[in-house]
């Protein structure tokens, strides 16, 4: 008993860190993933040319909170034949995967739950990769049709989309020769030049498969209204349901998160290897600055008072973020003696918005797609992925592999490599087409037996 | 003390869970079984600082096969499958080699017993800020010593990848 005790001491002594960092995701990420759908509900509404949800607090601020407050108090309502104890399972398992895969990544080079795992990358995809578990255990344990052919599809779609995905991921980390995760962004540091660049077709696959993965139009076909009311989440109700989507807005970080390390220079500010561009250091507090002045110029528009000081609240928020992004980049030029002792902060704050920034504005393409192309057919999805995507991603593997070894050859460095990347990244892409022109024809001349799918509902 | 704690929650889960993966009724709920028992597979992997098998497991094992397991045993017809007799007339060969398994560990145990220290091999854990980093260890051992093992294994699994698209391939 008395060993018990002392042993739990050790490990809180050791570990209090990284738990109270897990515990504070685990708090905080729902209110992030409610924001990212009001987020998500603007930019629909924006592009379909509407106002969107604009009823609870200035121009629908607080929705997510009323969302959540209605979700909670739903009747949750388990079907008589489903398998109870699955049922219940399942959820919890997407998110669980979800949120366990969070404490892999490193938003800057200060925050990280579990620092430095020399697996890095992997532990993130391979956890995240569990959620499926949720998803396929959740449509079989509803004992309902339209359920079980959503899993169905989900699971044949991920095993089929994750391969292309390990790929692309294999041909970024052939640049690194590394797996932990402040290694990866370190190595782009060095080279002065993102991944994105010198692999860009691996960019390109993994963004496709990315999205094919966390089950996001145009290729949401376990969960398309039109064909399967809402797929695994058809029997699922409240709370429970509510959880199916936040697993899937926290994948959705999760694989934003993964693209950004890998390929966009993690919190590394944009050209952070060329001087003359130092001067970007002060774009995020003016953009912040910019985001309160707005707030503060729309105050007399709002129609109740109430709703006037909630918006100058959020200019005081942005203002005060303003000020700690501000003050280790203006602190150097008034008082250069600090400059050594700042340097860590700026590196943790700044490149906490970097990275953040970059999540951004990857998540913001992932709804710019879903709002711009229709949903694809089951059975283009999968050709897609392996007449396509598969052999495009094994073929870039390859190349990009030979194009370091000329590139070593010719002690070819940073932005020098692009010389032996770009035709690397042309030919993969010229193979792959040359690969579906033929696949086509095949596909053309036995046309007459047309795989009538078993999924395809 | 942490280290064996973790080890036999691990160790617990994983027996627990395969004799339930073994004695369900229900072919789904014998999966999940099964999944729990991999994890803690992993788990033990972990404990060990063998950080690459601990992923590799979880990302080939339950990842990967589990995920094609289920998505197998969904299509099966469940109701049919429940009324049939599960285990065939194997008992007696069962017996059999879990006799012989049994008196196998039993006697590894036994003459451990008899000479403290030189039975099983039990390895005191280095600290791990001590250990070289696990994926690249891995990677040398298999792409140097073992070289020929690894491309031999690997043939064998492109061969066995042809022969299922070759059977799966429409006979025309």
């Amino acid at each position: 008993m008395m060993n018990a005790l002392q042993a739990t001491n050790e490990f809180l002594r050791l570990y209090w860190a990284p738990l109270l960092c897990g515990m504070a995701v685990v708090a905080i990420l729902p209110l992030i993933a409610g924001y990212i759908v009001l987020v998500e509900r603007k930019i629909m509404a924006d592009m379909q040319a509407r106002l969107g949800p604009m009823r609870v607090g200035p121009h629908g601020l607080l929705q997510p909170i009323a969302d959540a407050v209605k979700l909670l108090i739903k009747e949750d309502i388990i079907p008589d034949n489903a398998d109870k104890l699955v049922f219940w399972l399942a959820p919890v398992l997407s998110v669980g995967a979800a949120l366990l895969s969070l404490a892999g990544l490193a938003i800057g080079p200060a925050f990280q739950i579990a620092q430095d795992i020399n697996i890095g990358i992997l532990f993130v995809v391979g956890i995240s990769a569990m959620g499926i578990f949720g998803i396929v255990l959740g449509g079989w344990a509803s004992n309902s049709h339209y359920s079980l052919m959503g899993a169905l599809r989900s699971s044949a779609q991920l095993v089929s989309y994750e391969t292309a995905a390990g790929m692309a991921l294999v041909s970024a980390l052939l640049l690194t020769g590394t797996l932990n995760i402040k290694s990866i962004v370190e190595a782009q540091s060095k080279e002065g030049i993102w991944f994105v660049l010198l692999a860009p077709v691996a960019f390109f696959t993994y963004l496709v498969a990315s999205i094919a993965e966390t089950n996001r139009a145009p290729f949401d076909l376990p969960e398309a209204e039109s064909e399967l009311v809402a797929g695994y989440m058809t029997e699922f109700s409240g709370f429970r349901w509510s959880l199916y989507f936040l697993a899937e807005y926290t994948n959705m970080i999760v694989v934003a998160s993964v693209a950004t390390t890998l390929f966009l220079g993690g919190w590394l500010r944009p050209f952070a290897s060329v001087p003359w561009l130092n001067f970007l250091d002060f774009a995020p507090p003016v953009l912040i600055m910019a985001i309160a002045a707005y707030c503060v110029l729309r105050v007399p528009k709002q129609p109740t008072r109430v709703q006037q000081l909630f918006m100058l609240a959020v200019a005081g928020l942005c203002f005060v973020t303003a000020l700690v992004l501000a003050v280790p980049v203006v602190l150097p030029i008034i008082k250069p003696s600090v400059r050594e002792a700042v340097a860590p902060f700026y590196a943790g704050i700044h490149g906490g918005f970097w990275f953040i920034f970059k999540v951004s504005v990857y998540i913001y393409l992932f709804m710019w797609l879903r709002f711009t192309l229709p949903r694809y057919r089951f059975d283009q999805l999968m050709r897609l992925g392996w007449h396509f995507l598969i052999p495009l991603s094994i073929i870039n593997v390859l190349l990009v592999g030979v194009a370091l070894i000329v590139g070593a050859y010719f002690h070819l460095q940073g932005w020098g490599l692009l010389l032996v990347t770009t035709p690397a990244a042309i030919l993969a892409l010229l193979a792959a087409f040359f690969i579906l022109a033929i696949e086509k024809g095949h596909d053309a001349r036995q046309d007459q037996t047309a795989t009538s799918d078993f999924y395809v509902g | 003390m942490l280290d064996k704690i973790l080890f036999y929650f691990f160790a617990g889960v994983a027996v627990a869970s395969a004799v339930l993966m073994v004695t369900r009724r229900n072919v789904v709920h014998s999966a999940i079984f099964l999944i729990t028992a991999l994890l803690a597979t992993a788990g033990i992997f972990l404990q060990l600082r063998a950080e690459f098998l601990f992923i590799v497991q979880i990302i080939l094992y339950v990842g990967g096969i589990m995920v094609l397991f289920i998505f197998v045993i969904m299509l099966v017809n469940l109701d049919v499958a429940l009324q049939q007799i599960q285990f065939a007339r194997q008992k007696w060969v069962a017996l059999l080699v879990a006799l012989a398994l049994a008196g196998q560990v039993g006697l590894m145990f036994w003459s451990s017993r008899k000479m403290p220290g030189q039975g099983l091999p039990v390895l005191t854990a280095a600290a791990a800020e001590h250990l070289p980093a696990n994926s690249e260890e891995v990677a040398k051992s298999l792409f140097g010593s073992y070289l020929l093992p690894f491309e031999i294994a690997s043939v064998l699994l492109l061969v066995a990848m042809i022969g299922a698209v070759v059977m799966a391939k429409k006979r025309t």
